[in-house]
């Protein structure tokens, strides 16, 4: 008994340092975004004052809150795009045998091991000759595209685990079978929904190169929040307390959402490899 | 009637298809395209110039050591994530109290986007006021701090190891979340009979665990090796891949190419992508992955 007792304790211990290391990185963030000036090249762990002002300077006229709102339309247009896309596929090959199914499913597979770094130079080709009014438009359809593979697998099978005996009573019962589809099966499908949305909204929020790539020709204030941040470290002498403001405020609230999504992210990234 | 409702699927899968069409399909086509074109400055084509992008590629000074340190980028990276993840797999599995806030802690650098990390080490490594440095000074590893010796991102020798280090860091937590769920899939009783059989510690995981563990690990690794190769995120921030090419991978170097020559990029682009093809088909046959999925 007292050994399966120290062994608790000391399993316990092992893991929340490890915890500890994973957050540290995070935690200096904090501390250098709460720097004054006047601090900011002290060698010390804390500063001996703590300032606000890189959280409030970041909605001045050159501070990071138009980026913010630039990554938050690239990323809620995304999102947006590849449920609108996601949910029909993934409802119609979770209900229907037909023949190409195997083969659409492969396909999608496919375009999880593609990544947007290999193809940018295709990518960069392409959507200049497209001439979008905005990088904000192109960046929504690539972010839409290279999240597609995880929404459609995860809704396909939050698709297949609800039985379709639902949906037929449903439709004996006077709904039609989109009526069927959208009051009772997606309501259901809620959980899968919700994961696909989320991690779509993370990836786009947090993808730097394509929007590097593809917002350069766009003025500052038109580029997504990664990119803006990217400019800053370039400059002779970085103002890192305003960047790892607007740093912490593109990581936090991302930080959160994930935790709500954090167990079935991984049978979404893993599911189609193995089935 | 019969003509129509062969296209009914078209109707629900179409979109999806479209989207793949246009963002992932054709860009490779257009890549491929490019790479055997002359393309000017500001993006014009003055035709077709046959291999003249490889054969500029293969002669660039740079282009034999940027393959080697690739490979040997991804190999470590991945090779010391897996490991560790096996490890850290196996204390997240153990029940103790507040288990729960622990795992929360090693979602947190998956979540925050890879650029922010990576420049959070950069300013961390500072050569005078960065805390890792401040710490390494403390601890007697760093002898003054502001001098050559705390300015490890400057020395392509030692700005490669850290960089690796960030790269490890901000893959463990999937790769680690992927071997929970794979040990959470292995039913109690398989090791009730292992212990009956006399079966402890080591020698249990060595033949029980790991054999069952070994789908999560196929797809782990193939992830993270995918993942590892087009890493752009980590050596961009913390070095640019400088001083020279000195720290690039050929990610790396094919976005450089690119604000010069195109083509040339697209040529590197083209040799990534079959590069990435060779490495998973390797991999695949050498884990005889499809055995283990058909059975």
């Amino acid at each position: 008994m007292r050994t399966s007792r120290a062994r608790t304790v000391a399993l316990a211990a092992g893991a929340y340092l490890v915890a500890i290391v994973f957050l540290l990185p995070y935690v200096e963030m904090v501390i250098t975004a709460g720097r004054t000036k006047s601090e900011l090249l002290d060698a010390n762990y804390f500063p001996k004052h703590f300032t606000f002002s890189n959280f409030t300077s970041l909605w001045s006229a050159d501070g990071l809150g138009g980026n913010i709102w630039v990554s938050l339309r690239v990323a809620g247009g995304a999102t947006l795009l590849a449920l609108l896309v996601a949910i029909p596929a993934g409802y119609y090959t979770a209900r229907h045998r037909f023949r190409g199914r195997t083969a659409f499913l492969l396909v999608v597979l496919a375009t999880q091991m593609f990544q947007p770094a290999a193809m940018l130079v295709g990518l960069q080709r392409e959507f200049v000759n497209f001439n979008l009014p905005s990088a904000t438009v192109s960046l929504i359809i690539v972010n839409a595209g290279f999240n597609l593979a995880f929404a459609i697998w995860i809704l396909n099978a939050f698709f297949s685990s609800i039985p379709v005996e639902l949906e037929e009573a449903a439709q004996v019962d006077g709904l039609s079978r989109i009526g069927a589809l959208v009051r009772i099966t997606l309501p259901l499908a809620a959980p899968g929904i919700v994961t696909a949305l989320i991690f779509t909204f993370i990836t786009a929020w947090n993808e730097f190169l394509v929007a590097l790539t593809l917002s350069l020709g766009s003025p500052p204030g038109d580029r997504p929040l990664t990119v803006a941040i990217d400019g800053y470290v370039g400059q002779y002498s970085t103002d890192w307390g305003h960047l790892f403001a607007g740093g912490l405020v593109a990581t936090v609230p991302v930080i959160i959402l994930f935790a709500l999504i954090e167990r079935r992210v991984v049978t979404g990234l893993t599911a189609g490899a193995v089935k | 009637m019969a003509a129509l409702r062969r296209l009914t699927p078209l109707a629900w899968l179409g979109p999806a298809l479209v989207l793949i069409g246009v963002v992932v399909l054709w860009p490779v086509v257009v890549m491929v395209q490019s790479s055997f074109q002359h393309i000017g400055g500001e993006g014009f084509v003055a035709g077709y110039n046959g291999t003249d992008n490889y054969d500029r590629l293969f002669h660039e000074p740079d282009f034999a050591a940027v393959l080697l340190r690739t490979l040997v980028w991804v190999v470590v990276v991945v090779a010391v994530t897996m490991l560790l993840s096996l490890g850290l797999a196996q204390l997240f599995h153990q029940r103790f109290p507040g288990r729960r806030v622990a795992r929360w802690a090693l979602i947190v650098p998956w979540a925050a986007s890879v650029m922010m990390t990576a420049l959070i080490f950069r300013w961390a490594l500072d050569p005078s006021s960065g805390v890792i440095n401040l710490f390494l000074h403390q601890i007697g590893v760093v002898d003054k701090l502001g001098s050559n010796q705390a300015h490890w991102l400057g020395d392509p020798h030692r700005a490669l190891p850290w960089m690796m280090a960030v790269a490890v860091f901000v893959s463990l937590p999937f790769t680690t979340y992927a071997i929970l769920s794979g040990l959470q899939g292995i039913p109690e009783d398989v090791y009730e009979a292992a212990s009956l059989d006399g079966a402890a510690g080591l020698r249990t995981y060595r033949d029980i665990t790991l054999p069952l563990l070994r789908p999560a690990i196929v797809v782990a690794t193939l992830i993270n090796v995918i993942n590892v190769f087009n890493s752009f995120p980590i050596i961009w921030e913390m070095t640019r891949g400088g001083p020279g090419y000195q720290t690039s991978t050929s990610t790396i170097y094919m976005v450089d190419l690119k604000q010069g020559n195109v083509g040339e990029a697209a040529a590197m682009s083209v040799i990534n992508f079959a590069l990435v093809i060779v490495i998973v088909v390797v991999y695949l046959s050498t884990t005889r992955w499809k055995e283990q999925v058909d059975r």
